[in-house]
Formats: structure tokens, sequence, C-alpha cells
């Protein structure tokens, strides 16, 4: 008996290993190795024998490629152009025409922004015009793609005005101006690790990088200098070291952050390029190469040091061309792989064997409901002084300050932005959420009054045709004929008027794991 | 005093991550078994809080601290304030109902922080602690929410801190203590046909549809029918089973108000705020620790003062005191504080003048409280005004005071440090060394 069990335990397994592919959301296209990314996950993979999952579909492809790149879904347009599109090489244009688009500098200041922790009011109290002037600076520099060292050594050693010099925020984003809370926010910004967790010497040692800054206020509202205030005159010296051990010997006059911000950028620096391209795997890839993406130690290693150290080689000889390595990693197969395991075994998520589900960022679901039903959405900050003017059709990952925000941005976990670090944005759906989703008037009534559904009723013969046009616009695919199906039915048997059946159709998709999830 | 020691000490920032500080208000949190388990005080008197909050600053003149003999100037066309059931407390003539519930309630008369701004005269109010410095404290709701929610075994579907209808605004009732400890508001009006709370109520929608549609969404979830393994799916699921025992299964009815009876609704007043009162007699009864009424009644009298008395309080009238004697009748008053305060009262001297034609500023310097149930006395009057009410004369009681004394009635260890996310520390009611002004718990009505 157990034995015939596990036969048939062992047939299941060889059939679901052997399935055919599901169109709707795999491509039969074989897995090759060609770029080096996917040699070494590939190779990994074999050796750890894992069977990846498929390559994912077109439309897979090209709803993730949106979300992931520009935290924006595409049109129903740029979905029937993309999924008509006969070029074989779509997918790496559709990539550099995404890498361009302004929405890219949009998402990416985003997530800079919280990491950098741009908020006017408390506890980080940069206040409004310096939040706006420090997101400012942060998405020009995405923009124009400014070399990832030069970014982070403007940051570092800024001095000035917090409204006119933006990165001087840097030192004022922070709850504690100490120079080791200066040390521990540099750390975890910049090399990815968790400084109150060293020995107290060398947290000691780097914070005598930030004993001279001094922070002065002006005859204008609010506006605060940072600047470089040299130890008085024969005041003893503290001994400052480097994080890897090495003392730093600091000339007296010479600003000692660019002692340390000089230090931090060579290129032989073991944290610097290491956190940068494992935030950008991360952030891509759903987890770090090494995890979490900000807790970068000796006893967390990473599960492939070879894809490591090519990634980091990769942005240093760029020269720090943090879009090359976005490219790189949305070229490669691995990252195009499906969201459905071909394996059970626990290392395959580690391993990247396929692509894991993450629910929308609060801010990328917010535009994308409002996007979906054609409607826009409030935001104010709590405290309006200065008052902020936030124009009706302002999205969500554009927001310039975490204190402007939104009872649905704060109930779908936006991150507070208090301290800088990645598992502040929670992207876990509760149920609270579920309630919002499924049953409050805020959604109902974007679905209800939406113009986008209007202009499609008029505009479609009604049928199979307005089902496929909300389909596109909503899951950016056509619907299965199961799923057809399914739809005329529910249309006969729920005796409702036909608006109410395209309402609750258009509930049901935007309630559906494929809406609410990146896969 | 309470004589729980609780087990709070500061989380680290990743216990306070994974306990889910940072994320959304704590309904049905996955989490919520990581939190820390918070000891019940075994002698507590009071187990819920009904805030009913006065927004705006209501004339403290024109309610419970009448100044008859200060003439015209000072209580305009209000000059015979009335008798209470309990001999020598007179309140306004606009409140002849709540004047016969007098020995349930004892009125403060000499609240004082002298703030008269909205903003942090409201924080100052709420949290005891003056405003101006770096950390921004969690308000009474939040504070109780987090000592008498999730943490200390409360089970509800129901979140443990409830705002009826509309949050306060300009007020982070949470602080420090992050979004899972602010209030689920539940929008809607509990006076209209049927009580559109926000995600629980889909006005318009019948639970037939809501079924089909259920059905529909199952259908149509092609992805999460082809992953059926997925653990974040499978507790998406979970959440999805839960939202609909509030959309469709009981937990939701405690706010269908067709379930009360007639008459018992016209005695709370078809308004909303009668109805809120109701409302937050149902909520008690399932066990939900706090709720704020927050009765924006345009209390904010800048102008023509006494035409907005006459037409608001005789609704806060017939709400708040049917509200008392429904508690009382059930046996709930006992373990039920009723607190009613507002961020300041008013200016007593009236301003005549064009625009205000008969209006009264804000005035921090004194204004009135009422409290009542949940092991406060009845029938008191603590501290008083002066002869115009316009300072404390007897008896300053600053908000810290209050606070303080509610959380001893609900067995909240005033000593304990709250969780700050940095580990700061941070106590439920400051230390004397602090700074924050106080004149000592309320022990004439405890």
């Amino acid at each position: 008996m157990r034995l015939s069990l596990f036969a048939i335990f062992l047939a299941v397994t060889a059939a679901g290993a052997e399935r055919a592919f599901n169109p709707t959301f795999e491509s039969p296209a074989p897995l090759s190795a060609q770029s080096p990314i996917d040699a070494l996950v590939f190779d990994r993979l074999k050796r750890l024998d894992i069977q990846p999952a498929f390559l994912s579909s077109d439309a897979v492809f090209l709803r993730r490629a949106y979300l992931d790149v520009i935290g924006t879904l595409p049109t129903a347009q740029e979905a029937l152009q993309f999924l008509a599109d006969r070029d074989p090489a779509k997918r790496a244009a559709l990539i550099d025409r995404l890498l361009e688009r302004p929405e890219f500098a949009d998402y990416w200041a985003m997530k800079w922004s919280d990491l950098l922790r741009v908020k006017a009011e408390f506890p980080i109290n940069l206040w409004p015009n310096a939040a706006q002037a420090y997101h400012h600076w942060i998405r020009a520099a995405i923009r124009e793609n400014q070399p990832y060292d030069r970014f982070a050594r403007e940051l570092l050693t800024a001095s000035g005005s917090n409204f006119r010099d933006a990165p001087v925020n840097f030192y004022r984003a922070m709850q504690s101006k100490e120079p080791a809370a200066i040390a521990q926010t540099v750390a975890l910004t910049f090399m990815g690790t968790r400084a109150e967790n060293w020995p107290p010497e060398r947290l000691a040692a780097m914070a005598g990088f930030f004993s001279q800054i001094g922070y002065k206020e002006t005859g204008e509202w609010k506006e605060e200098i940072v600047y470089f205030k040299p130890r008085p005159a024969g005041a003893p010296a503290a001994a400052v070291a480097f994080p890897d051990g090495t003392p730093a010997r600091l000339a007296p006059g010479r600003d000692p952050r660019e002692v340390f911000a000089d230090w931090l950028i060579a290129p032989k620096n073991p944290w610097f390029a290491r956190n940068a391209v494992n935030r950008v795997w991360s952030w891509l890839l759903g987890r770090g190469i090494i995890h979490e993406p900000d807790d970068i130690r000796p006893d967390n290693p990473p599960s492939n040091p070879e894809l490591l150290a090519y990634l980091e080689q990769e942005l240093v000889a760029s020269h720090y061309n943090l879009k090359s390595i976005y490219r790189l990693i949305l070229n490669s197969q691995t990252w195009q792989l499906s969201s459905i395991p071909r394996t059970t075994r626990a290392e395959a998520a580690a391993n990247f064997a396929y692509y894991p589900l993450r629910r929308l960022d609060a801010e990328v679901l917010a535009d994308a409901i409002c996007e979906t039903t054609g409607t826009t959405e409030t935001y104010t900050s709590a405290i309006p002084e200065p008052f902020t003017f936030i124009p009706e059709d302002q999205r969500a990952i554009s927001l310039p300050d975490g204190s402007i925000t939104s009872a649905f941005l704060e109930l779908f976990g936006r991150p507070p932005r208090d301290t800088g670090l990645e598992a502040e944005r929670n992207n876990h759906l509760t149920a609270a959420q579920q309630l919002h989703l499924l049953n409050a008037s805020h959604v109902e009534r974007k679905i209800e009054q939406s113009p986008a559904l209007q202009y499609l009723i008029r505009s479609s013969k009604g049928g199979p045709q307005l089902v496929t046009g909300l389909y596109l616009m909503i899951l950016s695919r056509p619907p299965t004929s199961e799923e057809l199906q399914a739809v005329m039915a529910y249309g006969q048997d729920a005796k409702l008027k036909p608006r109410e059946a395209v309402n609750d159709l258009a509930w049901a998709l935007m309630n559906s794991a494929e809406f609410l999830f990146r896969h | 005093m309470s004589h729980t020691n609780l087990p709070l000490v500061p989380l680290n920032r990743r216990e306070a991550l994974r306990c889910g500080l940072y994320s959304a208000f704590g309904l049905l949190l996955g989490n919520r078994a990581a939190a820390p388990l918070l000891a019940a005080a075994p002698n507590a008197k009071a187990k819920s809080v009904i805030q009913i909050w006065m927004w705006g600053g209501p004339s403290h003149l024109d309610t419970f601290d009448p100044k008859p003999d200060a003439g015209n100037d000072y209580c305009g066309p209000l000059k015979t304030p009335i008798a209470t059931n309990v001999s020598g407390i007179r309140i306004s003539e606009l409140l002849p109902l709540l004047a016969q519930q007098a020995d349930k309630y004892s009125l403060i008369r000499s609240m004082t922080h002298g703030v008269n701004s909205h903003e942090t005269a409201s924080y100052t109010v709420q949290t005891g602690r003056m405003s101006g410095g770096r950390e921004v404290y969690p308000s009474v709701g939040a504070v109780v929410s987090l000592f008498k929610g999730y943490n200390a075994g409360y089970k509800g579907l129901i979140p443990p801190y409830i705002v009826l209808t509309q949050p306060q605004g300009r007020f982070d009732e949470a602080g420090f203590l992050g979004s899972r400890y602010k209030p689920f508001a539940t929008g809607g009006d509990p006076a209209q046909a049927r009580f559109a709370v926000e995600g629980v109520v889909a006005p318009g929608i019948t639970d037939q549809r809501q079924q089909d549609r259920r059905e529909y969404l199952h259908k149509l979830n092609t992805l999460a029918n082809t992953l059926p393994g997925d653990p974040q799916l499978a507790s998406a699921k979970e959440a999805e089973q839960q939202a609909y025992e509030l959309i469709l299964g009981d937990a939701g009815k405690v706010f269908d108000l067709a379930q009360e009876k007639d008459e018992l609704r016209d005695l709370y007043g078809r308004n909303t705020f009668g109805q809120s009162c109701l409302v937050a007699r149902r909520l008690v009864e399932r066990g939900v620790p706090y709720i704020t009424i927050n009765y924006n009644g345009g209390w904010d009298t800048h102008k023509l003062n006494f035409q907005t008395m006459r037409r608001k309080l005789p609704e806060m009238d017939k709400g708040m005191s049917a509200l008392l004697a429904d508690l009382a009748q059930r046996g709930m008053l006992d373990s039920t504080i009723v607190w009613w305060n507002g961020e300041f009262g008013r200016t007593p001297k009236v301003q005549w003048e064009a625009p205000w034609n008969g209006g009264r500023g804000h005035h921090g310097q004194v204004f009135s409280a009422l409290v009542a149930g949940g092991g406060f006395q009845g029938g008191h009057v603590v501290g008083a005004s002066d002869a115009r009410g316009e300072e404390v004369k007897d008896r300053p009681v600053y908000p810290v005071d209050l606070i303080g004394t509610m959380y001893d009635l609900l067995g909240i260890d005033t000593d304990a440090k709250l969780p700050h996310p940095l580990g700061l520390p941070a106590r439920v009611i400051p230390a004397p060394a602090d700074g924050v002004k106080s004149a000592g718990r309320l022990k004439e009505i405890t």
C-alpha cells in the first residue's frame, strides 16, 4: 500500500514536471543561458537539481515590465500593440522604451525617497519646502541617470541650505543627529548593513567622520544650513577608522565626510557596489541575492556569490551606470521566468527558479485602480502649513513627500519613511485591505462612475468585444475562452442590468490575484 | 493605581516591524500572535471608553458651567440655567434631559491648558502632552487600543478603536505607535436607512449579489486557481474569508441599527449624533474597548453662538442622555467610561459686534469636561472657574490628570513604557520630571 502510494506520488510529480505549458501565463520558448546572469542562475539550479519555471508569456512579460520598471500599468492600447507585435526582439525593445519613460524616474525616485526618508513632518521633520527640494533632486538624478557613485558622494558631502542645496537634507532626514546615529544611517543606506549590530568600537570609529557637521538657522523661516564645522583648535581628535578597520588620517581643515565618501565609492570598496546591485536585484526579483537586502553581514551569505560578484563588476565597469544594471537584469530569462514554479523544493525561491508573486506597492495599486477606472484620488498633508496644493491628477508614485498621503495609502502599507529600512514597506495583503477592495464605497464608486468603463461600453459592440476590452484594460490580456464563457453566463444567470454586469466583471477582475499581485 | 506590571518592553526595530507597527490598522493582522501579549488588569473597573469629541471647542458657559450672574455680555440670552436631579448642580437650560441624569455623571469645571489653537489643543487634550517636541505621542484611543486591543487578547473582528463616523483629520491619533493603532473610521451615516460602514456595508448591493459576485470572483481568479499552493495567495484567501465574515456574516451586524427597537432609536434622536451614540453602545456590548464619536457639530462658534446652541444642544442633550440611561439600564455604565470634551472652551465675553454678531472665541484657560461611568462617580462637580468663567478658581485639572485617571480605571499601568519605534523611553503618562503640568488624579470622583 505504502509503496503504491509512493509510486503514484512519483508519477504525479513526474507528470507535473512535464505538464504542458499554460499559454495564459507561460511561453513554450526554450530556456537558453545566453546572458551571464542566466548562465550563473541556471547553472546553480542545475547543480541543485531544481527545474526553473517556464518563460513567461508575452502578456505576463508586458504587465510585469510595466509594473517593475515604471510602477504603472500598460494601457489597453499598449497591451494590444505589444501582443500583436511579431518582432522577435520586441521584449528588449519594450525594456529600452520603458527605461526612458518619465515614470521610470517617478517610480524609482519614490523608492529612493523611502530609503532617503523624504518626509516633511514627524519624525523626520524636513519641512515641506525642503522635502520638495530633496525629492526634486533625487528624481532629477534618476532621470539623468547620474552615475551612482556621484549620487552617493553628493549626498554624503553636501553643504548649504536645505531649500537650495537639496542633498544636504540627507543629514537632516534623521531622527537623531548624533555622529553614531548618522554613521548608522550611512551604513544602512550605502553599505546595506546594520551598524547597530557591529562591535561598538567599529561604529564609534566610523562616527568620527560625522562628528564635524554643523546645523544653523537663517533668517528665513525653517531654513537650515548644514555645513562642515571644524573641530575647535586644540580639541582632541577622536580615533577615526573606516568600517574595514583601516585608520583614517584627517587633515585639519578637510571635511571628514569627503574622506569617508572617497573611501566608500572607491571601486575596490567591498560594500558599495554590492549594496547597490543587490538592492536593484531585490527590487526586480522580489528578494536579494543577499536577503534581506539591507542586512548584509558575514553570517548572511549570498545565495549565489558568483552572480552577485558578476553584477558588482558590471556596475563598476559601467562607471556606476545603474540603468545598465536594470537593463542587464530585465533582459535576462531569469527575470522573465513565469511565476508558476515547476518544483516544490524550498531552495527554489532563494535561487530564483521562478518569479515570486508580490502584492502591488500601495502607491502603484492606488494608481492602477485610478488608471483602470479613469478616476483620480485626493491626497493631503495632515499638517497644512504651508498649504500644499495637490493637483487632482496627482499620481501616487510621484508624490514627493511622505507626509502627503491618503487613507488608502496608509491602509496598504506605504512606508512611514522614518528609518530607511526596506522592511518599512508592508505589502502583506490583510483582511482590512480585502474589506476595502471587495466592498468599500471608495472602490465601488470608482467602478460605477468610471468614465473609462463608460467609454468602453459606448465604443464596443457589447458581448465578447466588450469583455475583451475590459480584460485588456484591467489585466492587460484578452480573456481565455473559458473566461469568456463564464462571463457570458454570469450576465445571463444573475439577472442584472447590463451596466451592473459590466461593473461586477470589472470588480471581479480588480479583485483577482492577477490584478493585485505582480506576477 | 493598577497593580499590573505589563511585560511591555520597547521593541527593537525588527520586532516592531514584525509586529506590524508599520502595517495597516490592526484588523485581523496575519501576524497578530507575534505581538507582545499584554496582561489584562484583573481589577480594572472600566472595560470600554466612549469618547464624545466636541470638535471645535464648545462653550463652557452655555453647557455645563453657566454664569447667570455675569450679565448679558457673558451669558447673552441664556440666563436661566436649570436645576438637575442633584441638588446644587445647575446646567444650561438647553440641556433639560441631561439635567435629569446628573446623578450619573460628574462635571469638571476647571479643565485648563492655556492653548488656543485647534490642532495643538486637540493634541494636548487627547494625549496629555503639550505639542512642540520632536515626538508625537499617541492619543488615549491609540493607547487603549494598544493595551486592550489585539495585543491584550481582544479577538473581535471589529477593530478595537473605532471612530464614528469621520476621522478627526489634522490629528495623528496613533502618533509614534504607527498606523496599526489608528482608529477605523466607519464613514457612512447611522441616521440613514442603512448605515454604510466603509468596507462592511455597500449600499445598493444586496446580500445575494454579494454572494454571486464572490463566486464570480472565484471563478475568474485564473492565476489564483493556477497557483493553489502559493503561500501568499493562501494568506490572501484567508483574509478574504475574514472580510466576508464582516460583509455577509454576523460580525458586521453590530452596525445594523434595524436590530434596535424604533422607540429606542427615537429616544436617541434620529440624527447622526444620536444614532452614533446608539452604535457606540452596540460596539461596547461587543467588547470594543474604545469608540470616539467625532461630533463635528459646529461648536467653533465664532459667529452666532447662541443660534448654534439653540439648534445643536437639544440634539446633544437627547443623544447623550439616552446613551447614559440606556447604558445604566443595561448595567453597562459601571464598566463604560463616557467622556465628553472639546479641545477648549470659548471666551466668556460675547463678541456682539460685526462680523461676529454674538460669537465666542477660543478659550483654553478654563473649560469643562463631563465624565461618567466606568468607576467615575456621578453627581459631583470638580473644581470651579471664576465668576465669569475666565480663569480657574479652584482645583485646576490638566488634561494629563483626567487621562491618567481614565487609565487607572481601565487598569492601564501609567508607568509602563510605550513601544517607541527607536526604543526611546516613552511612558504612558509623563513622569513628574518631564515637566508636564499636573495637579493630581481625580481622586474626588473615583
